[in-house]
């Protein structure tokens, strides 16, 4: 079971909160090719390791935010807002 | 060693010490045609399909771990090919067929029990899209049929069938020919059938890296053990497909979540069939040796971790109980996790990669052990000829660029 720390409500059990899935995945241009634009909605690293992730506080204060997590040890390394970078969190 | 009535009763004078290894432990060779990175079912049957079919011997498996240590001894071992499209019912009851005779073609009794599996309809709504599922099964040629409240209520007498209970059964579709195998015998069966054919079977043996030639072409693995040159290579290594992609320098299209299922006490014989409600995702059916084997939703985040969490655990048995009211008093013996390779359209990919010389067999997702049989022909066809067999054809990963996706997930909605 994972306590997650959502930014504006505190540390919370992890049955409140719903995963997003792979954040800071940039949108490519109109240009982009068809192989382009499948690598943006389906490919992901999927790393095991830190993965940086949204997740969102569906059953507390509803907002979406970063979390780094290890995808093995479950540990949270960091949570950050939707708009910090994951430099600007320090992480 | 053939396996037979009279091999127990021989053994049975030499107090049983008369059986070989099932397989043998060889040490890796410099190098062979195939090495397969993965001893799944998957990958072990594709090892015997090339032996077998294409006359290709001089191939490896290599795995990490122990043979079947993977999903393929961890799921819960349903089979059936009620899929909706036809793309998927094709491959999933050549699946099935080939189930059907697997005992007898491996020498090895996997134990296939097609006792059927039956979905329920909680609501009107589910009704109307059962009755559309099933005609488009019937037109592929799969032998799914609606069936009553009063049949269900036949098939399973354990379910809670009362009017008011949380979840009423209206009624559901079956596949009669659905139903389960034991899951180690399907790894150990492929195993030892490869292994007489003269595939070398590596197990302890983790696969760190690949070779490469100057065009970035793949001509071998490096392990554990030391490098193993190959002259095409595989990949049938389920959640951990994206890690192994990642060394041989591609992405994929994959998200790897842990799936639990969990077993009660072993009881006497209650459930005779498989039971999946679409209400509440859980899935019930009754093991040969007399446990409710469970199982429900994946954990909804991307974990390496082999172990689900507790609060989808406490759903899924909240699921199994409003079902079966009666297995209340069962006490949960154990529950576990495999690491599923998730991809958009729950269809797996059976081809090659982009890089030269790299295949792959994955994406099977919740549902994979069903499919072993096909999985590791066509993998093998691919591998022995460089071509697609032409049931893997519409399961490549160029349909991530053209959109062109067989959407199990979004069709008939059943998981596993
Ligand atoms: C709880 C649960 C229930 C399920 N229920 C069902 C069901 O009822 N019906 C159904 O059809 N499917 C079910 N599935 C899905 C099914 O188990 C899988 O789709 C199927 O077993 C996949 O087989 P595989 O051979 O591809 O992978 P696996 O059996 O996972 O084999 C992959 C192997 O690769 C090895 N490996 C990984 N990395 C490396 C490396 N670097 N070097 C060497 N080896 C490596 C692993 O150790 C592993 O043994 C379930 C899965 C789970 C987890
Ligand atoms: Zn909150």
């Amino acid at each position: 079971m994972m306590l997650i720390t959502c930014p504006d409500c505190g540390p919370r059990d992890e049955a409140e909160f719903v995963c997003g899935g792979a954040t800071h995945i940039v949108r490519p241009p109109l240009t982009a090719s068809d192989a382009e634009w499948g690598e943006y909605l389906f490919y992901r690293d999927n790393p095991r390791g830190l993965l940086r992730e949204r997740w969102r506080h569906a059953y507390g204060c509803g907002q979406w935010f970063n979390v780094a997590r290890h995808t093995v040890t479950h540990a949270i390394v960091a949570v950050y807002r939707m708009t910090e970078t994951p430099g600007g969190a320090g992480a | 060693m053939k396996y037979s009535a009279l091999a127990l009763l021989r053994g049975a004078l030499a107090a049983q010490r008369n059986w070989a290894q099932a397989w043998r432990s060889p040490e890796p060779r410099a190098s062979y045609d195939v090495v397969i990175v993965g001893g799944g079912g998957h990958g072990l049957a594709a090892a015997y399909y090339l032996a077998k079919n294409h006359g290709v011997t001089n191939v490896a498996v290599i795995e990490r771990g122990w043979l079947g240590g993977g999903n393929t001894g961890r799921n819960t071992t349903v089979v059936r090919s009620n899929y909706l499209f036809p793309e998927s019912a094709r491959l999933y009851d050549f699946a099935l067929r080939l189930y059907e005779d697997l005992g007898r073609e491996l020498n090895f009794n996997v134990m296939l029990s097609q006792r059927g599996h039956l979905m329920l309809a909680h609501s009107r709504h589910d009704l109307e899209s059962m009755s559309r599922w099933v005609n488009t099964m019937q037109m592929h040629g799969i032998d799914a049929a609606l069936v009553s409240r009063e049949e269900v209520g036949a098939f399973a007498p354990a379910l809670d069938l009362s009017p008011a209970a949380r979840l009423p059964v209206l009624g559901g579709f079956r596949q009669a020919r659905a139903g389960t195998a034991r899951h180690d015998a399907v790894a150990w069966g492929y195993a030892r059938a490869a292994s007489a054919l003269g595939v070398d079977l590596i197990q302890e043996c983790e696969v760190t890296g690949f070779l490469k030639d100057g065009a970035g072409g793949v001509t071998g693995v490096e392990t554990a053990r030391g490098p193993i040159r190959a002259g095409r290579v595989a990949l049938a290594a389920a959640g951990h497909s994206s890690v192994l992609a990642r060394l041989a320098g591609f992405r994929l299209p994959v998200t790897s979540y842990a799936l639990q299922a969990m077993v009660t006490e072993p009881v006497k014989p209650r459930l005779d069939t498989v039971v999946i409600s679409p209400g509440t995702g859980v899935y019930v059916s009754q093991s040969d040796k007399g446990e409710m084997v469970i199982g429900g939703s994946l954990d909804l985040f991307a974990s390496y971790a082999q172990r689900g969490s507790f609060a989808v655990m406490q759903s899924v048995l909240a699921g199994t109980l409003a079902l079966f009211p009666s297995f209340s008093r069962l006490r949960v013996m154990r529950q576990w996790a495999g690491i599923v390779d998730v991809v958009h359209d729950s269809s797996p990919i059976i081809g090659p990669t982009p890089v030269p010389g790299l295949y792959i067999n994955c994406g099977w997702g919740t549902g994979g052990f069903k499919a072993i049989p096909a999985g590791g022909w066509t993998l093998a066809h691919v591998l022995a000829t460089g071509r697609n067999h032409e049931l893997a054809e519409p399961f490549q990963l160029e349909r991530f660029a053209s959109g062109r996706f067989i959407d199990e997930a979004a069709a008939a909605g059943i998981a596993h």
